[in-house]
């Protein structure tokens, strides 16, 4: 490596730090809570290892559990983590040369809403170097976190433990929170997909729904309300 | 539940969430146009997010009202401008303080 590649090498690493604390609590809580719905634990630790996403992974262990068909599951991870297509191609966009197609099947792995936001929020072009960096701190994180939760997680107090189990929302709340308050039309999707969401619950009828099905509705139906009503004229340089 | 029903469950998992985040930044080099489209992906992440948080947070925990004290805590440090730790502990801190209250044991 050069001294520029080793730069972006460590600046990834020091960036990747407090993503990887937050990862900690929240991969603790998967674990603990993908034991308590009956996985075994090496399955568990083997979602993480070879998924490393939050949403997709609980929803993924919740409908494991309740014997959901495989098409069903395929659909919710679909939706659930079409988002980070959306990433992946604005990524696409700020790699630079370093990023070869190899190096390219390797970083995308790590394609997570956080560090997205810090590759993205990057002066100019993204490097590989960085992207390695940025992703190896989080990676590893989320496994020991997992690992911990789904082996030790029994031996916690449960009032700790469902303290925990919140942590999950707490950060897609410090996800959306700022770009709804920034702007009304991200609000109007949030507001729209949280309304849907109360009424497939609790609706005659629609609350029949299953539940990874009712959420894929909601998601797709408010962004494309949104959509529709608040066309995006122009997405900022490599961010979305 | 087989090994076998739970590794097919596992594959079918990563290799969707595998080819979502790798195939657009292995294959697209140019830029996308479908100004619905794009629009659409926009949002997408951010309906996602929130149709999973409403009303399942209210549930995670013990009781509806420390789901509740969790989501007013979350939202109001996020509001604050506060980042992901401090709006994930003060999270956890609210649900651990009523269920004291609540009495609920540990």
């Amino acid at each position: 490596m050069n001294t520029q590649s080793k730069t972006d090498f460590t600046q990834g690493l020091r960036d990747g730090v407090p993503v990887g604390v937050g990862y900690l609590s929240v991969s603790f809580s998967y674990g603990v809570m993908a034991v308590n719905l009956g996985l075994p634990a090496w399955a568990a630790i083997l979602i993480s290892l070879s998924n490393l996403t939050s949403a997709g992974q609980y929803a993924g262990v919740s409908l494991i559990s309740a014997g959901a068909p495989i098409v069903e599951i395929a659909l919710a991870q679909l939706v659930i983590n079409i988002r980070y297509s959306l990433m992946s191609m604005s990524l696409s966009q700020k790699a630079d040369g370093t990023m070869t197609a190899p190096h390219r099947l390797t970083t995308s792995f790590v394609i997570t809403d956080e560090i997205f936001a810090l590759a993205s929020q990057r002066p100019g072009m993204v490097s590989r170097h960085y992207m390695y960096g940025v992703g190896l701190i989080p990676l590893i994180s989320w496994n020991l976190g997992s690992l911990l939760g789904a082996v030790a997680g029994g031996l916690m107090p449960a009032a700790l433990r469902a303290s925990l189990n919140v942590a999950l929302y707490a950060m897609f709340i410090a996800i959306i929170i700022p770009p709804a308050r920034s702007d009304r039309a991200v609000l109007f999707a949030v507001a729209a997909a949280a309304a849907g969401s109360l009424l497939t619950r609790y609706a005659p009828i629609l609350s029949r729904l299953s539940a990874g099905f009712a959420m894929i509705l909601c998601a797709v139906l408010a962004a494309l309300a949104a959509a529709v009503l608040f066309p995006v004229k122009e997405a900022a340089d490599g961010g979305v | 539940m087989a090994a076998s029903r739970l590794l097919s469950y596992i594959s079918v998992m990563a290799l969707v969430t595998y080819l979502i985040r790798m195939l657009p930044i292995t294959l697209i080099r140019g830029r996308i146009e479908n100004p619905l489209f794009r629009s659409f992906l926009y949002y997408i992440p951010y309906a996602v997010l929130a149709a999973m948080i409403v009303p399942d947070m209210l549930f995670a925990t013990r009781s509806i009202w420390s789901g509740g004290a969790a989501l007013a805590a979350g939202l109001l440090m996020a509001l604050r401008g506060h980042k992901l730790p401090a709006v994930a502990a003060a999270a956890c801190a609210a649900v651990f303080a009523a269920e004291l209250l609540l009495g609920i044991g540990s």
